[in-house]
Protein backbone atom coordinates (compact mmCIF):
# COMPACT_ATOMS: atom_id res chain seq x y z
CA UNK A 1 0.00 0.00 0.00
CA UNK A 2 1.34 3.36 -1.21
CA UNK A 3 0.65 6.63 1.01
CA UNK A 4 0.85 9.57 -1.12
CA UNK A 5 2.05 12.96 0.64
CA UNK A 6 -1.51 14.04 0.30
CA UNK A 7 -3.33 11.39 1.62
CA UNK A 8 -1.01 11.16 4.71
CA UNK A 9 -2.08 15.07 4.83
CA UNK A 10 -5.60 13.80 4.84
CA UNK A 11 -4.93 11.64 7.41
CA UNK A 12 -2.98 14.76 9.32
CA UNK A 13 -6.08 16.67 9.03
CA UNK A 14 -8.07 13.75 10.91
CA UNK A 15 -5.73 13.29 13.75
CA UNK A 16 -5.65 17.52 14.46
CA UNK A 17 -1.70 17.25 13.03
CA UNK A 18 0.12 19.62 11.11
CA UNK A 19 3.58 18.79 9.46
CA UNK A 20 5.96 20.53 6.87
CA UNK A 21 5.72 19.45 3.42
CA UNK A 22 9.70 17.70 3.75
CA UNK A 23 7.68 15.94 6.54
CA UNK A 24 5.03 15.03 4.67
CA UNK A 25 7.11 13.29 2.24
CA UNK A 26 8.92 11.45 5.15
CA UNK A 27 5.80 10.12 7.00
CA UNK A 28 4.53 9.03 3.22
CA UNK A 29 7.32 6.51 2.95
CA UNK A 30 7.89 5.50 6.25
CA UNK A 31 3.84 4.61 6.34
CA UNK A 32 4.13 2.98 3.02
CA UNK A 33 6.85 0.91 4.47
CA UNK A 34 4.78 -0.34 7.86
CA UNK A 35 1.82 -0.78 5.59
CA UNK A 36 3.56 -2.98 3.32
CA UNK A 37 4.88 -4.92 6.23
CA UNK A 38 1.75 -5.45 7.79
CA UNK A 39 -0.08 -6.42 4.32
CA UNK A 40 0.99 -10.08 6.10
CA UNK A 41 -1.62 -10.14 8.13
CA UNK A 42 -3.94 -10.84 5.00
CA UNK A 43 -2.37 -13.96 4.31
CA UNK A 44 -4.70 -15.58 7.17
CA UNK A 45 -8.26 -16.85 6.95
CA UNK A 46 -10.17 -15.13 9.45
CA UNK A 47 -13.29 -15.87 8.12
CA UNK A 48 -14.11 -17.93 10.78
CA UNK A 49 -12.55 -16.07 13.77
CA UNK A 50 -14.22 -13.35 15.84
CA UNK A 51 -12.19 -10.23 16.94
CA UNK A 52 -10.32 -9.57 20.11
CA UNK A 53 -11.41 -6.23 21.62
CA UNK A 54 -11.68 -7.53 25.27
CA UNK A 55 -9.18 -9.84 27.15
CA UNK A 56 -10.93 -10.84 29.69
CA UNK A 57 -14.30 -13.00 29.64
CA UNK A 58 -15.56 -11.74 33.11
CA UNK A 59 -17.97 -9.28 31.36
CA UNK A 60 -18.82 -5.60 32.14
CA UNK A 61 -17.96 -4.06 35.49
CA UNK A 62 -20.52 -2.64 37.13
CA UNK A 63 -20.56 -0.95 40.83
CA UNK A 64 -23.62 0.19 42.63
CA UNK A 65 -25.10 3.47 41.88
CA UNK A 66 -24.05 5.52 44.94
CA UNK A 67 -22.62 8.37 45.18
CA UNK A 68 -19.40 9.26 45.79
CA UNK A 69 -16.70 11.93 46.65
CA UNK A 70 -15.42 13.18 43.61
CA UNK A 71 -12.59 16.19 42.27
CA UNK A 72 -13.14 19.87 43.59
CA UNK A 73 -13.63 22.48 41.40
CA UNK A 74 -10.17 23.47 42.08
CA UNK A 75 -8.35 20.15 41.85
CA UNK A 76 -10.07 20.01 38.29
CA UNK A 77 -8.44 23.13 37.03
CA UNK A 78 -5.41 22.94 38.78
CA UNK A 79 -3.60 21.80 35.41
CA UNK A 80 -5.94 24.03 33.28
CA UNK A 81 -3.56 25.43 30.78
CA UNK A 82 -6.20 28.50 30.92
CA UNK A 83 -9.08 29.10 32.93
CA UNK A 84 -11.75 31.86 33.47
CA UNK A 85 -13.17 31.27 36.86
CA UNK A 86 -14.41 28.01 37.46
CA UNK A 87 -14.26 27.12 33.48
CA UNK A 88 -11.82 25.90 31.09
CA UNK A 89 -10.85 29.05 28.95
CA UNK A 90 -10.74 27.92 25.34
CA UNK A 91 -10.07 30.48 22.45
CA UNK A 92 -13.48 32.00 20.91
CA UNK A 93 -15.49 29.19 19.05
CA UNK A 94 -18.59 31.33 17.62
CA UNK A 95 -17.38 34.45 15.96
CA UNK B 1 27.44 -1.48 54.64
CA UNK B 2 27.02 -0.92 50.84
CA UNK B 3 23.24 -0.39 50.67
CA UNK B 4 23.36 0.03 46.88
CA UNK B 5 24.10 -3.96 46.74
CA UNK B 6 21.43 -4.66 49.08
CA UNK B 7 17.81 -6.24 47.46
CA UNK B 8 14.87 -5.32 48.50
CA UNK B 9 14.17 -8.44 50.45
CA UNK B 10 17.52 -7.79 52.00
CA UNK B 11 17.28 -3.73 52.94
CA UNK B 12 13.58 -5.47 54.67
CA UNK B 13 15.80 -7.14 56.61
CA UNK B 14 18.63 -4.45 57.72
CA UNK B 15 15.34 -2.43 58.59
CA UNK B 16 13.77 -4.71 60.73
CA UNK B 17 16.63 -5.85 62.38
CA UNK B 18 17.64 -2.03 62.97
CA UNK B 19 21.02 -1.98 61.08
CA UNK B 20 19.44 0.78 58.91
CA UNK B 21 17.10 3.43 59.16
CA UNK B 22 14.90 3.91 56.22
CA UNK B 23 16.58 7.58 56.17
CA UNK B 24 20.01 5.97 56.10
CA UNK B 25 18.89 3.89 53.28
CA UNK B 26 17.23 6.64 51.42
CA UNK B 27 20.49 8.64 51.67
CA UNK B 28 23.03 5.99 50.98
CA UNK B 29 20.67 5.42 47.22
CA UNK B 30 20.39 9.10 46.91
CA UNK B 31 24.21 9.84 46.78
CA UNK B 32 24.43 6.73 45.00
CA UNK B 33 22.17 8.43 42.28
CA UNK B 34 23.89 11.71 42.34
CA UNK B 35 27.02 10.26 41.52
CA UNK B 36 25.38 7.87 38.72
CA UNK B 37 23.06 10.22 37.16
CA UNK B 38 25.12 12.45 35.26
CA UNK B 39 26.53 9.41 32.97
CA UNK B 40 23.24 7.44 32.97
CA UNK B 41 20.35 9.72 33.09
CA UNK B 42 18.21 7.07 34.23
CA UNK B 43 15.70 10.10 35.49
CA UNK B 44 13.38 12.56 34.67
CA UNK B 45 13.23 13.47 37.94
CA UNK B 46 14.61 12.43 41.55
CA UNK B 47 12.44 13.76 43.91
CA UNK B 48 15.00 13.60 47.39
CA UNK B 49 13.25 16.14 49.56
CA UNK B 50 9.70 14.46 49.29
CA UNK B 51 11.49 11.00 49.49
CA UNK B 52 13.45 11.75 52.72
CA UNK B 53 10.51 13.10 54.02
CA UNK B 54 8.48 9.49 53.84
CA UNK B 55 11.54 8.11 55.13
CA UNK B 56 11.42 10.00 57.96
CA UNK B 57 7.75 9.21 58.50
CA UNK B 58 8.74 6.13 58.03
CA UNK B 59 11.33 5.85 60.73
CA UNK B 60 8.82 8.00 63.15
CA UNK B 61 6.02 5.02 62.49
CA UNK B 62 8.42 2.19 63.83
CA UNK B 63 9.37 4.07 66.80
CA UNK B 64 6.17 4.75 67.95
CA UNK B 65 5.56 1.26 67.36
CA UNK B 66 3.35 1.00 64.38
CA UNK B 67 3.18 -1.90 61.78
CA UNK B 68 4.55 -1.32 59.07
CA UNK B 69 3.81 -2.96 55.53
CA UNK B 70 5.65 -5.55 53.05
CA UNK B 71 8.07 -2.44 51.55
CA UNK B 72 8.57 -0.27 54.64
CA UNK B 73 11.52 1.98 54.39
CA UNK B 74 12.45 0.37 50.83
CA UNK B 75 12.86 2.74 48.10
CA UNK B 76 11.28 2.23 44.67
CA UNK B 77 11.66 4.01 40.94
CA UNK B 78 8.37 4.99 39.09
CA UNK B 79 8.15 4.93 35.65
CA UNK B 80 6.91 8.75 34.50
CA UNK B 81 3.66 7.63 32.62
CA UNK B 82 2.79 6.65 36.16
CA UNK B 83 0.97 9.56 38.34
CA UNK B 84 2.06 10.68 41.44
CA UNK B 85 -0.17 12.91 43.72
CA UNK B 86 1.89 16.41 43.56
CA UNK B 87 4.81 15.32 41.48
CA UNK B 88 5.48 16.04 37.69
CA UNK B 89 4.24 12.91 35.48
CA UNK B 90 5.17 13.85 31.92
CA UNK B 91 5.63 10.92 29.91
CA UNK B 92 8.45 11.56 28.71
CA UNK B 93 6.70 14.76 26.27
CA UNK B 94 6.73 18.42 26.10
CA UNK B 95 3.07 18.07 25.95
CA UNK B 96 3.20 17.12 29.76
CA UNK B 97 6.01 18.68 30.39
CA UNK B 98 4.03 20.50 33.46
CA UNK B 99 1.85 18.03 34.37
CA UNK B 100 0.99 17.72 37.56
CA UNK B 101 -1.44 14.64 38.93
CA UNK B 102 -4.25 15.68 41.30
CA UNK B 103 -4.01 12.04 42.23
CA UNK B 104 -1.84 8.86 42.47
CA UNK B 105 -2.07 5.97 40.36
CA UNK B 106 -3.41 3.13 42.94
CA UNK B 107 0.24 1.19 42.56
CA UNK B 108 1.75 4.30 43.76
CA UNK B 109 -0.84 4.06 46.47
CA UNK B 110 -0.68 0.78 47.11
CA UNK B 111 3.25 1.24 47.60
CA UNK B 112 3.06 3.99 49.59
CA UNK B 113 0.20 2.15 52.40
CA UNK B 114 3.42 -0.74 52.85
CA UNK B 115 5.86 1.55 53.62
CA UNK B 116 7.52 1.84 50.06
CA UNK B 117 9.66 5.30 49.43
CA UNK B 118 8.90 6.82 46.04
CA UNK B 119 12.61 8.13 44.97
CA UNK B 120 11.25 9.32 41.71
CA UNK B 121 10.37 9.06 38.11
CA UNK B 122 12.38 7.60 35.38
CA UNK B 123 13.33 7.96 31.75
CA UNK B 124 10.84 6.94 29.13
CA UNK B 125 10.04 6.88 25.17
CA UNK B 126 8.03 9.81 24.95
CA UNK B 127 3.87 7.95 26.05
CA UNK B 128 5.59 4.56 25.85
CA UNK B 129 6.29 4.62 22.21
CA UNK B 130 9.76 3.23 21.47
CA UNK B 131 12.28 0.20 22.28
CA UNK B 132 14.97 2.52 23.04
CA UNK B 133 14.50 5.58 25.44
CA UNK B 134 15.49 7.56 22.70
CA UNK B 135 12.28 8.94 22.18
CA UNK B 136 12.31 11.42 25.49
CA UNK B 137 12.08 14.57 24.98
CA UNK B 138 14.09 15.21 27.71
CA UNK B 139 17.09 13.12 26.27
CA UNK B 140 18.31 9.75 26.12
CA UNK B 141 19.19 7.05 28.71
CA UNK B 142 22.27 5.73 28.14
CA UNK B 143 22.95 1.28 29.05
CA UNK B 144 24.59 1.30 32.44
CA UNK B 145 26.78 -1.71 31.04
CA UNK B 146 27.76 0.40 28.05
CA UNK B 147 27.31 4.01 27.70
CA UNK B 148 27.30 3.84 23.85
CA UNK B 149 24.28 1.94 24.22
CA UNK B 150 20.69 2.30 24.59
CA UNK B 151 19.01 0.61 27.68
CA UNK B 152 15.99 -0.51 25.79
CA UNK B 153 12.97 0.85 26.23
CA UNK B 154 10.60 2.23 26.88
CA UNK B 155 10.72 1.27 30.59
CA UNK B 156 14.60 2.22 29.49
CA UNK B 157 14.90 4.60 32.79
CA UNK B 158 13.44 2.31 35.42
CA UNK B 159 15.77 -0.80 33.82
CA UNK B 160 19.03 1.05 33.69
CA UNK B 161 18.01 2.29 37.51
CA UNK B 162 17.92 -1.25 38.63
CA UNK B 163 20.50 -1.85 36.80
CA UNK B 164 23.08 0.36 38.34
CA UNK B 165 21.61 -0.66 41.99
CA UNK B 166 20.58 3.31 41.72
CA UNK B 167 16.95 1.78 43.52
CA UNK B 168 16.71 -2.22 44.65
CA UNK B 169 13.34 -1.86 42.34
CA UNK B 170 11.39 0.07 39.77
CA UNK B 171 8.21 -0.03 38.41
CA UNK B 172 7.52 0.03 34.08
CA UNK B 173 4.73 -0.34 31.93
CA UNK B 174 4.76 -2.71 29.47
CA UNK B 175 2.70 -2.75 26.26
CA UNK B 176 4.63 -4.63 23.69
CA UNK B 177 7.47 -5.18 25.35
CA UNK B 178 8.75 -1.94 27.14
CA UNK B 179 9.17 -3.57 30.74
CA UNK B 180 10.65 -7.14 29.31
CA UNK B 181 12.70 -5.73 26.50
CA UNK B 182 14.70 -3.09 28.77
CA UNK B 183 14.95 -5.26 31.30
CA UNK B 184 16.97 -7.53 28.79
CA UNK B 185 18.75 -5.31 27.57
CA UNK B 186 20.25 -4.24 31.26
CA UNK B 187 20.53 -7.52 32.77
CA UNK B 188 18.02 -7.17 35.25
CA UNK B 189 14.77 -9.05 36.21
CA UNK B 190 11.78 -7.87 34.70
CA UNK B 191 8.38 -8.90 35.10
CA UNK B 192 4.78 -8.40 32.57
CA UNK B 193 2.33 -9.52 34.89
CA UNK B 194 -1.24 -11.09 33.44
CA UNK B 195 -3.48 -8.51 31.39
CA UNK B 196 -5.79 -7.04 34.64
CA UNK B 197 -3.27 -8.57 37.32
CA UNK B 198 -2.59 -4.75 38.07
CA UNK B 199 -4.92 -1.75 38.00
CA UNK B 200 -3.83 0.99 35.59
CA UNK B 201 -6.06 3.52 37.55
CA UNK B 202 -3.12 6.41 36.77
CA UNK B 203 -1.22 4.84 34.40
CA UNK B 204 -1.29 7.27 31.56
CA UNK B 205 -2.89 5.49 28.51
CA UNK B 206 -1.06 3.75 25.48
CA UNK B 207 -2.74 1.07 24.53
CA UNK B 208 -5.53 0.25 26.64
CA UNK B 209 -5.87 -2.96 25.82
CA UNK B 210 -2.28 -3.82 25.93
CA UNK B 211 -0.78 -1.40 28.72
CA UNK B 212 0.12 -3.45 32.16
CA UNK B 213 2.29 -2.27 34.92
CA UNK B 214 5.04 -4.91 36.38
CA UNK B 215 8.33 -4.55 38.60
CA UNK B 216 11.83 -4.40 38.04
CA UNK B 217 13.76 -6.14 40.59
CA UNK B 218 17.07 -7.56 41.51
CA UNK B 219 15.56 -10.70 42.39
CA UNK B 220 12.97 -12.95 40.97
CA UNK B 221 11.74 -12.80 44.78
CA UNK B 222 11.63 -9.04 44.61
CA UNK B 223 9.50 -8.86 41.76
CA UNK B 224 7.33 -11.24 43.75
CA UNK B 225 7.04 -9.34 46.97
CA UNK B 226 6.71 -5.98 44.64
CA UNK B 227 3.76 -7.75 42.42
CA UNK B 228 2.24 -8.99 46.14
CA UNK B 229 1.94 -5.44 46.94
CA UNK B 230 0.23 -3.82 43.80
CA UNK B 231 -2.01 -6.87 42.51
CA UNK B 232 -5.67 -7.20 42.53
CA UNK B 233 -8.92 -6.01 41.74
CA UNK B 234 -9.78 -2.38 41.80
CA UNK B 235 -13.03 -0.68 41.54
CA UNK B 236 -11.07 2.13 39.53
CA UNK B 237 -10.32 -0.07 36.70
CA UNK B 238 -13.03 -1.61 35.24
CA UNK B 239 -10.44 -3.96 33.38
CA UNK B 240 -8.85 -4.86 36.88
CA UNK B 241 -9.71 -8.43 37.13
CA UNK B 242 -11.94 -9.82 40.18
CA UNK B 243 -9.45 -13.31 40.11
CA UNK B 244 -8.31 -13.22 43.77
CA UNK B 245 -4.18 -12.56 43.79
CA UNK B 246 -2.92 -15.26 44.81
CA UNK B 247 0.50 -14.78 46.98
CA UNK B 248 3.14 -15.38 44.07
CA UNK B 249 6.28 -14.87 47.38
CA UNK B 250 4.15 -18.10 49.10
CA UNK B 251 5.29 -21.32 46.73
CA UNK B 252 8.38 -19.35 45.32
CA UNK B 253 10.80 -21.79 46.65
CA UNK B 254 9.02 -24.87 45.14
CA UNK B 255 11.07 -26.27 42.31
CA UNK B 256 10.53 -27.08 39.02
CA UNK B 257 10.10 -31.11 39.15
CA UNK B 258 7.89 -32.34 37.04
CA UNK B 259 7.19 -28.60 35.50
CA UNK B 260 6.44 -29.12 31.66
CA UNK B 261 8.39 -26.25 29.86
CA UNK B 262 7.44 -25.46 25.91
CA UNK B 263 10.46 -24.26 23.99
CA UNK B 264 7.97 -22.58 20.62
CA UNK B 265 10.22 -23.46 17.34
CA UNK B 266 8.75 -19.91 15.66
CA UNK B 267 10.37 -17.91 18.18
CA UNK B 268 13.96 -18.87 17.26
CA UNK B 269 13.93 -17.77 13.86
CA UNK B 270 16.53 -16.13 11.28
CA UNK B 271 16.17 -13.18 13.25
CA UNK B 272 17.68 -14.33 16.37
CA UNK B 273 21.21 -13.52 17.33
CA UNK B 274 23.32 -16.56 17.54
CA UNK B 275 24.58 -15.64 21.19
CA UNK B 276 21.02 -14.62 22.59
CA UNK B 277 19.84 -18.43 20.69
CA UNK B 278 22.64 -20.20 22.39
CA UNK B 279 22.15 -18.91 25.79
CA UNK B 280 18.31 -19.35 26.02
CA UNK B 281 18.67 -22.96 25.19
CA UNK B 282 21.42 -23.42 27.92
CA UNK B 283 18.79 -21.69 30.42
CA UNK B 284 16.44 -24.54 28.83
CA UNK B 285 19.13 -27.34 30.04
CA UNK B 286 19.31 -25.81 33.10
CA UNK B 287 15.75 -25.87 33.97
CA UNK B 288 15.57 -29.69 32.93
CA UNK B 289 18.57 -30.56 34.79
CA UNK B 290 16.37 -29.15 37.98
CA UNK B 291 13.82 -31.52 37.68
CA UNK B 292 11.71 -29.85 34.56
CA UNK B 293 10.76 -31.27 31.66
CA UNK B 294 11.29 -29.30 28.13
CA UNK B 295 9.85 -30.02 24.79
CA UNK B 296 9.66 -28.20 21.37
CA UNK B 297 6.14 -27.04 20.69
CA UNK B 298 4.71 -24.70 17.68
CA UNK B 299 2.99 -21.66 17.85
CA UNK B 300 2.47 -21.29 13.76
CA UNK B 301 0.74 -17.52 14.14
CA UNK B 302 3.88 -15.64 16.05
CA UNK B 303 5.12 -13.82 12.88
CA UNK B 304 1.84 -12.02 12.76
CA UNK B 305 2.65 -10.90 16.13
CA UNK B 306 4.02 -7.29 15.21
CA UNK B 307 1.83 -6.18 12.28
CA UNK B 308 -0.99 -6.84 14.42
CA UNK B 309 0.28 -5.11 17.39
CA UNK B 310 1.64 -2.21 15.62
CA UNK B 311 -2.21 -1.94 13.95
CA UNK B 312 -4.16 -2.79 17.37
CA UNK B 313 -1.47 -0.80 19.08
CA UNK B 314 -1.72 2.23 17.39
CA UNK B 315 -4.92 2.68 16.26
CA UNK B 316 -5.50 2.34 20.47
CA UNK B 317 -2.99 5.29 20.96
CA UNK B 318 -4.80 7.41 18.22
CA UNK B 319 -7.75 7.55 20.16
CA UNK B 320 -6.02 7.78 23.36
CA UNK B 321 -4.18 10.57 23.01
CA UNK B 322 -7.04 12.50 21.40
CA UNK B 323 -7.29 14.01 24.78
CA UNK B 324 -4.52 15.68 24.59
CA UNK B 325 -5.81 19.08 23.17
CA UNK B 326 -4.37 21.89 25.29
CA UNK B 327 -7.81 22.45 26.97
CA UNK B 328 -7.74 20.56 30.18
CA UNK B 329 -3.69 19.66 31.08
CA UNK B 330 -0.58 20.01 29.37
CA UNK B 331 0.68 22.81 27.50
CA UNK B 332 -1.10 24.89 25.49
CA UNK B 333 0.39 26.27 21.95
CA UNK B 334 0.44 30.14 21.94
CA UNK B 335 0.18 31.63 18.78
CA UNK B 336 -2.79 30.23 17.12
CA UNK B 337 -6.26 31.84 15.97
CA UNK B 338 -9.23 30.13 16.52
CA UNK B 339 -9.95 26.96 18.66
CA UNK B 340 -9.16 24.84 15.74
CA UNK B 341 -5.80 26.09 15.67
CA UNK B 342 -5.17 25.65 19.28
CA UNK B 343 -5.73 22.25 18.86
CA UNK B 344 -3.65 21.38 15.53
CA UNK B 345 -0.68 23.79 17.26
CA UNK B 346 -0.78 22.23 20.12
CA UNK B 347 -0.74 18.53 19.06
CA UNK B 348 2.21 19.27 16.61
CA UNK B 349 4.70 21.07 18.63
CA UNK B 350 4.03 19.06 22.03
CA UNK B 351 4.68 15.60 20.24
CA UNK B 352 7.38 14.19 19.43
CA UNK B 353 7.94 12.43 15.79
CA UNK B 354 7.78 8.82 16.52
CA UNK B 355 4.22 9.67 18.44
CA UNK B 356 2.74 11.61 15.78
CA UNK B 357 4.23 8.63 13.56
CA UNK B 358 1.90 6.26 15.85
CA UNK B 359 -0.84 8.65 15.82
CA UNK B 360 -1.01 9.05 12.03
CA UNK B 361 -0.96 4.94 11.54
CA UNK B 362 -3.40 4.16 14.26
CA UNK B 363 -5.71 7.06 12.42
CA UNK B 364 -4.88 5.82 9.00
CA UNK B 365 -5.89 1.73 9.93
CA UNK B 366 -9.48 3.28 11.95
CA UNK B 367 -10.27 5.61 9.23
CA UNK B 368 -13.83 4.85 6.67
CA UNK B 369 -12.42 2.44 4.12
CA UNK B 370 -9.14 0.85 5.94
CA UNK B 371 -11.24 -0.17 8.77
CA UNK B 372 -12.23 -3.69 8.13
CA UNK B 373 -8.12 -4.20 5.98
CA UNK B 374 -6.24 -3.42 8.95
CA UNK B 375 -7.77 -2.76 12.13
CA UNK B 376 -10.60 -5.13 12.03
CA UNK B 377 -7.84 -8.38 10.76
CA UNK B 378 -5.65 -6.90 13.40
CA UNK B 379 -8.22 -8.16 16.20
CA UNK B 380 -8.97 -11.16 14.46
CA UNK B 381 -5.69 -11.89 13.65
CA UNK B 382 -5.14 -11.26 17.87
CA UNK B 383 -7.35 -14.09 18.59
CA UNK B 384 -5.61 -16.80 16.15
CA UNK B 385 -2.32 -15.38 18.08
CA UNK B 386 -4.74 -16.09 21.74
CA UNK B 387 -5.25 -19.48 20.37
CA UNK B 388 -1.65 -20.73 20.12
CA UNK B 389 -1.47 -19.69 23.51
CA UNK B 390 -4.41 -21.57 24.85
CA UNK B 391 -3.19 -24.45 22.80
CA UNK B 392 0.26 -24.82 23.67
CA UNK B 393 -1.10 -24.27 27.39
CA UNK B 394 -2.79 -27.29 26.92
CA UNK B 395 0.38 -29.26 26.93
CA UNK B 396 3.23 -27.44 28.84
CA UNK B 397 3.45 -24.74 32.15
CA UNK B 398 5.58 -22.35 31.09
CA UNK B 399 6.94 -21.21 27.67
CA UNK B 400 10.81 -20.18 27.33
CA UNK B 401 11.71 -18.26 24.37
CA UNK B 402 14.79 -15.27 23.72
CA UNK B 403 13.33 -11.89 25.32
CA UNK B 404 14.87 -9.54 22.64
CA UNK B 405 16.68 -10.98 19.04
CA UNK B 406 19.84 -8.77 19.70
CA UNK B 407 21.76 -7.43 23.10
CA UNK B 408 21.55 -3.52 23.53
CA UNK B 409 22.55 -1.52 20.37
CA UNK B 410 24.39 1.71 19.67
CA UNK B 411 21.85 4.97 20.91
CA UNK B 412 21.59 6.25 17.33
CA UNK B 413 21.80 2.97 15.24
CA UNK B 414 17.88 2.05 14.87
CA UNK B 415 16.32 5.93 15.11
CA UNK B 416 16.03 6.23 11.35
CA UNK B 417 14.63 3.18 10.63
CA UNK B 418 11.00 3.11 12.71
CA UNK B 419 10.11 -0.83 11.14
CA UNK B 420 13.95 -1.73 12.60
CA UNK B 421 12.78 -0.87 15.63
CA UNK B 422 9.55 -1.89 15.55
CA UNK B 423 11.09 -5.54 14.73
CA UNK B 424 12.75 -5.67 18.20
CA UNK B 425 9.44 -6.58 20.00
CA UNK B 426 9.14 -9.75 18.01
CA UNK B 427 9.86 -11.80 20.56
CA UNK B 428 7.29 -9.83 23.21
CA UNK B 429 4.30 -8.01 21.61
CA UNK B 430 2.78 -11.35 21.15
CA UNK B 431 2.33 -11.93 24.91
CA UNK B 432 0.61 -8.47 25.24
CA UNK B 433 -1.15 -9.67 22.35
CA UNK B 434 -2.67 -12.86 24.59
CA UNK B 435 -2.53 -11.12 28.07
CA UNK B 436 -0.23 -13.45 29.79
CA UNK B 437 2.15 -12.59 32.61
CA UNK B 438 6.07 -13.37 31.02
CA UNK B 439 9.06 -12.65 32.72
CA UNK B 440 12.44 -11.31 31.05
CA UNK B 441 15.88 -13.30 33.34
CA UNK B 442 19.32 -12.44 32.76
CA UNK B 443 20.76 -15.34 31.15
CA UNK B 444 24.44 -14.86 30.04
CA UNK B 445 26.32 -12.14 28.49
CA UNK B 446 27.70 -11.20 24.87
CA UNK B 447 31.30 -11.08 23.84
CA UNK B 448 30.76 -7.36 24.00
CA UNK B 449 29.60 -7.59 27.39
CA UNK B 450 26.31 -6.46 27.04
CA UNK B 451 23.55 -8.53 29.29
CA UNK B 452 21.28 -11.58 27.07
CA UNK B 453 17.74 -11.91 28.21
CA UNK B 454 15.69 -15.19 28.52
CA UNK B 455 11.96 -14.88 28.67
CA UNK B 456 9.68 -16.87 30.53
CA UNK B 457 5.93 -17.59 29.69
CA UNK B 458 3.04 -18.58 31.83
CA UNK B 459 -0.78 -18.45 31.56
CA UNK B 460 -3.53 -16.41 32.47
CA UNK B 461 -2.94 -15.24 36.32
CA UNK B 462 -0.10 -18.24 36.85
CA UNK B 463 1.84 -15.70 38.01
CA UNK B 464 2.76 -17.86 40.78
CA UNK B 465 3.73 -21.33 38.74
CA UNK B 466 6.13 -18.62 35.86
CA UNK B 467 7.77 -16.36 39.01
CA UNK B 468 8.40 -20.30 40.68
CA UNK B 469 10.59 -21.57 37.57
CA UNK B 470 12.24 -17.94 37.45
CA UNK B 471 13.01 -18.36 40.57
CA UNK B 472 14.98 -21.71 40.87
CA UNK B 473 16.67 -20.68 37.23
CA UNK B 474 17.72 -17.77 38.72
CA UNK B 475 19.35 -19.46 42.00
CA UNK B 476 21.25 -22.55 39.72
CA UNK B 477 22.53 -19.38 37.74
CA UNK B 478 24.04 -17.54 40.42
CA UNK B 479 23.64 -14.36 37.88
CA UNK B 480 23.47 -12.00 41.07
CA UNK B 481 26.09 -13.66 42.38
CA UNK B 482 28.42 -13.47 39.39
CA UNK B 483 27.88 -9.54 38.87
CA UNK B 484 30.95 -7.53 38.12
CA UNK B 485 31.42 -4.16 38.98
CA UNK B 486 29.99 -1.48 35.83
CA UNK B 487 32.43 0.15 33.57
CA UNK B 488 31.25 3.09 35.36
CA UNK B 489 32.17 2.16 38.90
CA UNK B 490 35.81 1.06 37.65
CA UNK B 491 36.63 4.60 35.99
CA UNK B 492 35.72 6.25 39.78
Amino acid sequence: MKITPEEARHIAALAYLDFSDQEYEALATHLSDILDYVEMLRELDTSNVSPTSHLLESGEAFRDDVGRPSLSETEALANAPERGGDHFKVPKIIG
Amino acid sequence: MDVHRLSVRELRAAFEERQLSAEEICQALLTRIERLEPHLHAFIRVTAEEALEQARDIDRRRAAGEQLGALAAVPIAVKDNICTRGVLTTCGSKILQNHRPIYDATVCRRLRQAGAVLIGKTNMDEFAMGSSTENSAFGPTRNPWSLECVPGGSSGGSAAAVAAEMVPAALGSDTGGSIRQPGALCGVPALKPTYGRVSRYGLVAFASSLDQIGPFGKTVEDLALVLDVIAGHDACDSTSSDVPAEHALDGLEGGVEGIRIGVPREYFSSELDPEVGRSVEEAVKLLESLGARARSVSMPNTRFSVPTYYLVATAEASSNLARYDGVRYGVRAQDHRDLRSMYHKTRSQGFGSEVKRRIMLGTYSLSSGYYDAYYLQAMKSRSLIRRDFEEAFREVDVLATPTTPCPAFRLGEKLKRPLEMYLLDIYTATINLAGVPAVSLPCGWSKQGLPLGVQLIGSHFQEPVLLRVARTYEKARRFREERHALPLENKA
